[in-house]
């Protein structure tokens, strides 16, 4: 199980889709780079000229509320984020993460605890987070995400079933 | 036998249990599964690229071009022929654009939704649906990929909190209001991976129309699913459009519910939701006087016949003022031609306001009403978020079709009852 290490972007509660992907590109955005793009175009213009590979995302309650677009997960994946740590998440937004990769990690103290733009490290073998505050455990996924996961998105976790069918 | 509410018992009859229990992961059978013009090409090409290419029962599927319709860029012509190919290739149900409409209001009109099923689709206002007594919610592409593929779909059980509504509704509060307040009371995230199950005495009044909109904006609030337990009503509306046999399910006495919330509707006005919330409704005589560039009536929201002649009442014989606009966006080709019939066409028409094609149009910032920066807006719509329907400049207010019908024929805020008119509607 890998660690992930990055800076830390930080933002507020009820961060939602029309902010993180703005309706008006699901259907003209099509490429990676396109899509990347546009992330949290109307929330922080700098994030996408400044965004590192591996940089996590931090966020109070809600993250991800509104609407299903999938984007709202892709265009941070395809800025090379590793992980978002809010205090809670939009469902539909946690699902769209799981199954495009993204980890998604609910854990109130650290979301509080980290500060913008300080290293933050997550450890998943030991489901920890740990930021200049201290060291944070957050709950390991349930069995059926973890098989999500592990089979490499949802579709590949299905495919099997599909084809059990035929 | 466990006493169960509403949703534990859709949820557990298509898992196959006698029972379910908050929190449960559960692998459920779809009844239906539906996608659209933004949604749907994604879903599809997540088949394609996995080497699926045949859905589990292409009965079951239905594919709506709604957003971007008629399609304004080539780019949006292709995804909708994209959903055409798959549709015709599969013998799965399409509806051709100027036949169609906004999916969630479509779906309840065509029969494709009955009470005790259960129903995903890429759209977070799938649990519009919710509104005939159906489990209903919203997935992303790939989880609506993977339905299409099996038939299921995995949720985890939501506990449920009962929202009563109590009291007669004054002239002029709709459903919209009641969820602007419920909004107001519990917060964007307050039935965060809940199920909001709407019982009490109001009910008896709502039609169908206002009851799709109170499941409709339960998203808002983060649920899972809004549902409306079946009564007479809902019947007499599935029957007229149902030849599949179903089994409607009401909740058991005794039921576990995580929490009550009451609204004393009888006791409510108009609301109108500041930007850049939802949840930031305050009445509407509290924001009078607000100057507004643009009025729009439309979306799976407030987009139903109900929400037409509410608005059409207040506009009828008068004109908006040249310093205002109103884009009025029928939800479905059955709604346009019905308000066509009734003349509230020629009425908005006759006003000097914009009659559009049906689709979900201005509401999510795509096309017919998009907003430039430092604009202003009143939308019936469901989300006032940055952006939402468009510039990130402009601000955006939700209110009901009344407050909507007030505020264009003076181009400020307005509270519909300083306006004279709407009888026979409201009482």
């Amino acid at each position: 199980m890998p660690t992930l290490t990055g800076r830390a972007w930080k933002y507020g509660h009820n961060v939602n889709t029309d902010v993180l992907f703005p309706g008006k590109y699901t259907y003209t955005a099509r490429g990676r780079e396109e899509i990347a793009r546009h992330a949290l175009e109307d929330l922080d213009p700098r994030f996408v000229q400044e965004v590192q590979p591996g940089d996590v995302i931090v966020a109070g309650r809600n993250f991800g509320c509104g609407s299903s677009r999938e984007q709202a997960a892709t265009c941070l994946v395809y800025n090379g984020v590793s992980a978002v740590i809010a205090e809670s998440f939009g469902r539909i937004f946690y699902r769209n993460a799981i199954n495009n990769g993204l980890l998604a990690i609910p854990c109130p103290p650290a979301a509080q605890a980290i500060q913008p733009g300080e290293t933050v490290t997550v450890d998943l073998e030991h489901h920890l987070i740990r930021c200049a505050a201290g060291e944070f455990p957050f709950p390991p996924l349930s069995d059926t995400l973890r098989g999500i996961v592990e089979a490499g998105g949802l579709v590949a976790y299905i495919r099997g079933k599909v084809r059990s069918n035929e | 036998m466990v006493a169960q509410t509403i949703t534990e018992k859709i949820l557990a009859s298509h898992a196959g249990l006698s029972s379910v229990r908050p929190g449960q992961f559960i692998t459920a059978r779809v009844d239906r599964v539906m996608a659209h013009d933004i949604t749907g090409p994604l879903a599809l090409a997540q088949l394609e690229a996995h080497g699926i290419d045949r859905p589990f029962d292409p009965e079951r599927i239905v594919l709506v071009p709604d957003h971007l319709v008629p399609s304004p860029t080539a780019q949006a012509a292709q995804a909708i022929h994209r959903l055409r190919a798959f549709a015709r290739r599969h013998g799965v149900t399409f509806f051709e654009v100027g036949r169609g409409g906004i999916a969630h209001i479509l779906l309840l009109e065509e029969g494709l939704v009955a009470p005790g099923e259960l129903v995903v689709g890429a759209d977070s206002h799938t649990c519009t649906l919710g509104a005939v007594g159906a489990f209903a919610t919203g997935l992303g592409s790939t989880d609506t990929a993977a339905a299409m593929a099996t038939g299921e779909v995995w949720l985890r059980v939501p506990a449920t909190i009962r929202v009563r509504l109590e009291g007669s509704l004054p002239r002029f509060v709709m459903a919209k209001d009641i969820m602007l307040a419920l909004l107001a009371q519990i917060g964007l995230d307050g039935a965060a991976y809940r199920a909001l199950e709407f019982v009490g005495s109001t009910l008896a009044e709502l039609d169908l129309d206002e009851r799709a909109t109170l499941c409709n904006m339960a998203v808002e609030a983060g649920a899972k699913n809004g549902i409306v337990p079946p009564d007479p009503r809902t019947l007499a509306y599935v029957e007229a459009r149902v030849a599949r046999p179903f089994t409607p399910v009401v909740s058991d006495p005794g039921a576990d519910y995580l929490d009550e919330v009451v609204i004393r509707c009888s006791h409510l006005e108009p609301l109108v939701a500041e930007p850049h919330s939802p949840a930031r409704g305050r009445p509407v005589s509290e924001l009078a006087g607000l100057r507004v560039d643009q009025v729009f009536l439309g979306s799976c929201t407030n987009g139903k016949l109900t929400d037409l002649r509410v608005a059409a009442a207040l506009l009828r014989g008068r004109r908006i003022p040249p310093h205002v606009r109103m884009v009025v966006t029928p939800a479905t080709q059955s709604i346009y031609r019905e308000a066509l019939a009734e003349g509230l066409l020629e009425v908005f028409v006759q006003a000097g306001a914009v009659v559009t094609g049906a689709s979900c149009g201005a509401c999510p910032g795509l096309h017919t009403g998009v907003l430039g920066p430092g604009e202003v807006c009143l939308a019936t719509t469901n989300r006032n978020f940055r952006g939402r329907m468009g510039s990130p400049e402009a601000r955006i207010y939700l209110a009901n079709p009344a407050v909507a019908a007030a505020t264009a024929l003076t181009g400020v805020l307005t509270d519909p009852r300083a306006v004279v008119g709407g009888e026979g509607l409201f009482v």
